[in-house]
């Protein structure tokens, strides 16, 4: 099925768009991500001009989003505090992230800067996650792990003044602790197209100590509403968000998103989070692979 | 089928009778393009562009000439930024660069033999007859040499996307009067105003040349998701929001009841 993408300015198979999609719904639904760290580099491999993937992406991660924010608030799973100080920040860092978006487009250096900030992330979480889920998983590991971790925020965090309370969470910290991470997660955002929850999720259980049950939550509703700004601050300045390309993503992913959810609940947990890193490292390595070998387009093309 | 072909057949011999009338010494290019404007819409998967005509010879030559057509069919041009990759500490990343500021979106040539058996170089290049010859006007200071590899760079890379072709036994001319000459548009090309010059060429010498204007045009509701996304960003910013929260929350609430 030939699908005409207005704003990409090419034909592409329609349904390899839509089961792709799916596939990102398939990774939201299991794991509470937006997906949006597969969705760009695959459309990217397939063809698609950078911009208009991540444009396209952040589009389609609102989507695949809010029906996870419903279903978290309806069990008290969102501390909104929380993320209206993160959504704060993130709208912060998405304008910081459109500014910082033009300056490299004007070097030339915005394609080299996503894939190295894809390599390092990517790496680096999926690393950290696969080592921790194959611990989990090792025999005996059971006993060793039913003793909870004793949860308290980075010494960094304890440092920041003022302090708010935070009852869901169950914090007494600084708001400018989820304030700086919300900005950072919305650079991101608006430079990879993705919507950060891959980064949020660990960031908020390691350095601010959240409370395991609202994190997900929390985390889904920061992205909601960055990926709505990011959407729009792309539609304003790079013009790069393809209506077409982002309905066909959202409707496999809504779909996909369904079925993830019911899979998650058959699943053991340490299994889905080792492919969950499996799958992360992959991308980072196809990413390093792409940087360190002879790319077949030496040139690039860039109005003037 | 009444074929565009055949309607240039009887257009074709009715010029021929119109100029048998007046004495003439260079032979005249009737050309007629099969769609002088071509949609791009929902499922366009690229067009197919026939571009025919006749070339009628100067009155009283018995001796019929052999001419040869070469179709040069080129997409509205824009000035570019070629950036090129090198290897920089084990990365590859854009390093030099070089502008033009005329670069073609589209350039096809469609010939009834290879062009360099018709014509010479220098002749080649005067009618950009060629990938090598398009006139994609450097600037800046850069060495010669450098701005050919560039230039040569950009040529491949369009080539290798389907924007720049030579067919060297594209046109096809039949009774050695009327021509006839294919030309296949990529989904990909831009869209604007394009031309298509044709040259009658015998013994390696322009005899003869016409122009003719093709409008690329997306209509329909891709021109309309193009229009509103360049001039109402604000609105079809708020638009793809609205669609992406709707279907988020439909399909929600969809599956959680079932």
């Amino acid at each position: 099925m030939d699908v005409y993408l207005p704003i990409a300015n090419l034909s592409v198979n329609g349904l390899f768009i839509v089961l792709l999609g799916g596939l990102t719904g398939i990774l939201s639904g299991l794991f509470g991500v937006g997906g949006g760290f597969l969705t760009t580099p695959l459309l990217i491999f397939y063809g698609i001009p950078p911009t208009v993937a991540a444009a396209s992406a952040a589009t389609q991660v609102t989507g695949a989003s809010v029906s996870g924010v419903l279903a978290h608030s309806k069990r008290n799973g969102v501390d909104y505090r929380m993320g209206a100080v993160m959504v704060g920040g993130g709208i912060v860092g998405a304008l910081i992230g459109a500014l910082l978006f033009n300056v490299l487009e004007a070097l030339g250096q915005i394609d080299v800067v996503i894939s190295i900030l894809y390599v390092v992330l990517l790496g680096s979480i999926g690393t950290l996650m696969m080592r921790e889920a194959a611990t989990a998983l090792r025999p005996g590991a059971e006993t060793a792990g039913s003793q909870p971790r004793k949860r308290r925020h980075h010494p960094l965090v304890a440092g920041l003044p003022f302090r708010w309370r935070f009852y869901r969470s169950g914090l007494y910290i600084s708001p400018l602790a989820p304030l700086i991470l919300g900005t950072l997660v919305g650079v991101l955002t608006m430079l990879m197209g993705v919507g950060g929850g891959f980064l949020l999720v660990p960031a908020m259980l390691y350095l601010l100590g959240m409370s395991g049950n609202v994190v997900v939550g929390t985390s889904l509703f920061q992205i909601l509403f960055v990926t709505m700004v990011t959407t729009m601050t792309h539609a304003l300045t790079t013009k790069a968000v393809d209506i077409v390309l982002a309905g066909l993503l959202l409707l496999g992913s809504v779909l996909g998103a369904q079925f993830g959810t019911q899979i998650a609940m058959k699943a053991r947990p340490e299994v889905l989070r080792l492919v969950l890193a499996a799958i992360v490292l992959l991308v980072a390595l196809r990413m390093l692979y792409g940087l360190g070998v002879q790319p077949d387009e030496i040139y690039t093309v860039s109005p003037l | 089928m009444h074929s565009p072909f055949e309607r240039a057949l009887k257009f074709g011999f009715l010029g021929l009778a119109v100029l048998s009338l007046s004495a003439q010494r260079e032979p005249v290019l009737v050309p007629e393009v099969s769609q002088s404007r071509i949609e791009v819409r929902q499922g366009f998967t690229g067009a197919n562009l026939l571009l025919y005509g006749a070339v009628i010879d100067p009155v009283g030559g018995r001796e019929r000439t052999q001419y040869d057509i070469v179709v040069v069919l080129k997409g509205p041009a824009e000035p570019v930024r070629l950036r090129e990759k090198d290897r920089i500490a084990g990365i590859w990343m854009n390093a030099g660069s070089s502008d033009f500021r005329s670069v073609p979106s589209f350039f096809a040539v469609a010939s009834s033999r290879p062009v360099d058996e018709i014509v010479d170089e220098r002749t080649a290049a005067i009618y950009e007859l060629g990938t090598d010859f398009i006139q994609l006007s450097p600037s800046g200071e850069i060495e010669p040499e450098e701005q050919n590899r560039f230039a040569a760079g950009l040529v491949d890379m369009r080539q290798r996307a389907g924007l720049y072709k030579v067919d060297p036994d594209g046109v096809r001319i039949s009774e050695g009067v009327l021509y006839q000459a294919r030309i296949a548009l990529p989904s990909n090309v831009i869209t604007g105003p394009y031309t298509a010059e044709t040259f009658a060429i015998a013994e390696g010498r322009v005899l003869a040349s016409a122009t003719a204007e093709i409008e690329v045009a997306k209509v329909g509701l891709e021109g309309q998701v193009v229009n509103a996304a360049e001039r109402s960003s604000l609105l079809y910013g708020l638009v793809a929001i609205i669609l992406s929260l709707g279907m988020g929350l439909i399909a929600g609430r969809y599956f959680n009841r079932s």
